[in-house]
């Protein structure tokens, strides 16, 4: 599903490479922790896949196309096929939470009957059916990243990204979160998350690939968070 | 594509930012104002010099019965007295080679009803008043005194005009007019691509939140595009019908009001060459507010 080859990136006026030589497969279905300290490479990781930048070196490939070789009018269609969460949810907070969740479908022009039909059966998934009329601000962190995740899960993704998505929120609240984005994979959607939570790797168990200063040091399946705690 | 959903995004845009959008639609409005004037006086010296002025420089006028010129004893020029003239003419060293036109009665009269077709004036003129004449074009343009003098006085010459020495200095004064209108135009026309840059960028920051979950969720380019681009057409649109209106109310009261009623002797610019105007101005109008859009929304909304 992702697939990085010997893939570097040095971003502009900078003489350090933000990641090197990363070789890196992740299979269709497979959940996957990237952990490493702030500024081992993670986001830069995310942003390739997204393709908000390209590699300096190396080839990319996300769901069977080639990122590098991948046309500018065609990323859209490329991101339409991911959904990505974010630290601070990023929701809009002038729209309420079925607006927000219905905004992901409306902008790449879906038709008014299936958004009418996706958008109370995804947040009926994420637990936040009888809240579609509340605002963002109204909600409490983990129930605004609940709407984050249904919007990125709306379109039915094959990947699903989460950049320290529990990163705002109290252990109890990012159990939950962490009980969605399984029940996310178990549907077959690749989920890759990058994370500083130690006590949520030790306890799922999945595949840990871990980052620093750019370089895989660490790549185990059913890993833990790392020596360093 | 949710149209309703660009129109409500376009609605609140143009609210976000309307006194920015006012300041363009202002612009637009002044610039191309001064741009359609510039085309209207450039058409206005075409009528003006009308078909003789860019082939000929002197008009040789021959006698009829009623004219009372130095040449004329009361009675139509002859055959043999234009055989004369023109002979004299085209043995003139400065005139042209090929350089004359006889112009009959007739081809006269139908110039005059098409140059006056609107006018009641024509009812009342025959062909039989109409003035026979040679055309000549000359070598050189600025020599026309050896000509003049050759021909002035022979029996069966009337008047003899140079067109161009009392047109000039009237074109030459509509020329810099417009040229100053042009210039003006350009500057504004500047100021308000520039005005509609920086309201795109004001736009896409205030924006910013909307379009970062647009890219991420895969919204196309297009469609991101879209509602900046409906809002400078939208005003370019506003700014060109204003300055249409502007033009026919220009032309409606200076020049059918006053410029026609004052002097009757010339051609003046009407409702087919405002018209044609106009349509000129709606199109630069858009061409250039659609322009700096697409480059500045690539810029800021780069995928």
């Amino acid at each position: 599903m992702i697939r990085f080859e010997n893939v570097s990136k040095t971003f502009e006026g900078q003489s350090k490479a933000a990641l090197l030589n990363v070789n890196v497969e992740i299979e269709k279905g497979e959940f996957v922790f990237l952990v490493g300290t702030s500024g081992s490479g993670k986001s830069t990781f995310l942003r390739l896949v997204l393709r908000e930048h390209r590699s300096s070196k190396g080839h990319i490939m996300v769901a069977g196309k080639d990122l590098n070789r991948l046309a500018s009018w065609r990323i859209p269609q490329m991101r339409r096929q991911i959904g990505t969460v974010f630290q601070d949810f990023r929701l809009l907070p002038n729209k309420t939470v079925a607006e927000n969740v219905a905004f992901a479908l409306q902008v790449i022009g879906k038709p008014r009957s299936h958004i009418r039909k996706t958008v109370p059966e995804v947040l009926e998934l994420v637990g936040l059916d009888g809240k579609e009329d509340r605002l963002p601000d109204e909600l409490s962190g983990g129930e605004q990243q609940r709407v984050a995740i249904a919007r990125a899960f709306v379109n039915r993704p094959m990947i699903l990204i989460a950049d320290e998505p529990t990163g705002n929120l109290d252990p109890g609240t990012s159990v939950g979160i962490m009980k969605l984005l399984d029940r996310i994979n178990r549907t077959g959607t690749t989920v890759v998350m990058a994370t500083h939570d130690v006590s949520i790797v030790d306890q799922m168990r999945k595949r840990v690939i871990e980052l620093e200063n750019g370089h895989v040091v660490r790549d185990e399946s059913r890993g833990v968070y790392g020596y360093q705690h | 594509m949710r149209l309703n959903y660009i129109l409500s995004d376009l609605g609140i845009g143009l609210k976000r930012n309307l006194s920015m959008t006012i300041a363009v639609v202002v612009t637009i409005w002044v610039s191309l104002s001064l741009f359609g004037s510039a085309l209207l006086a450039r058409e206005q010296v075409d009528l003006m010099k009308g078909n003789w002025y860019d082939k000929i420089q002197i008009s040789i006028f021959l006698c009829t019965k009623d004219s009372g010129g130095r040449g004329c004893s009361g009675a139509e020029v002859t055959t043999e007295q234009k055989n004369r003239i023109k002979q004299v003419i085209e043995s003139n060293p400065d005139t042209a080679p090929e350089g004359v036109f006889g112009e009959s009665k007739k081809e006269a009269f139908d110039q005059f009803k098409k140059l006056y077709k609107d006018s009641p004036i024509v009812s009342t003129v025959t062909e039989d008043q109409m003035q026979e004449s040679y055309r000549v074009k000359l070598k050189d343009p600025q020599r026309y005194q050896n000509l003049i003098s050759a021909v002035v006085g022979l029996p069966g010459v009337d008047t003899v005009q140079d067109l161009r020495q009392y047109l000039d200095p009237l074109f030459n004064a509509l020329n810099k007019l417009r040229w100053g209108a042009l210039l003006a135009a350009g500057l504004l026309l500047v100021a308000a691509l520039m005005q509609i840059s920086n309201t795109i960028r004001l736009a896409a920051y205030a924006r910013r939140r909307e379009i970062g979950i647009m890219r991420l969720v895969g919204a196309s380019n297009f469609y991101i595009q879209l509602p900046f681009l409906l809002e400078a057409i939208l005003a370019a649109l506003i700014g060109a019908v204003l300055a249409c209106g502007t033009l026919w109310l220009g032309v409606y009261f200076l020049v059918k009001k006053q410029a026609e009623e004052t002097f009757r002797v010339w051609q003046w610019v009407g409702a087919s060459e405002t018209l044609r105007a106009t349509l000129i101005m709606v199109v630069v109008g858009l061409v250039l507010a659609v322009i700096p859009t697409f480059l500045t929304t690539r810029k800021y909304l780069k995928v």
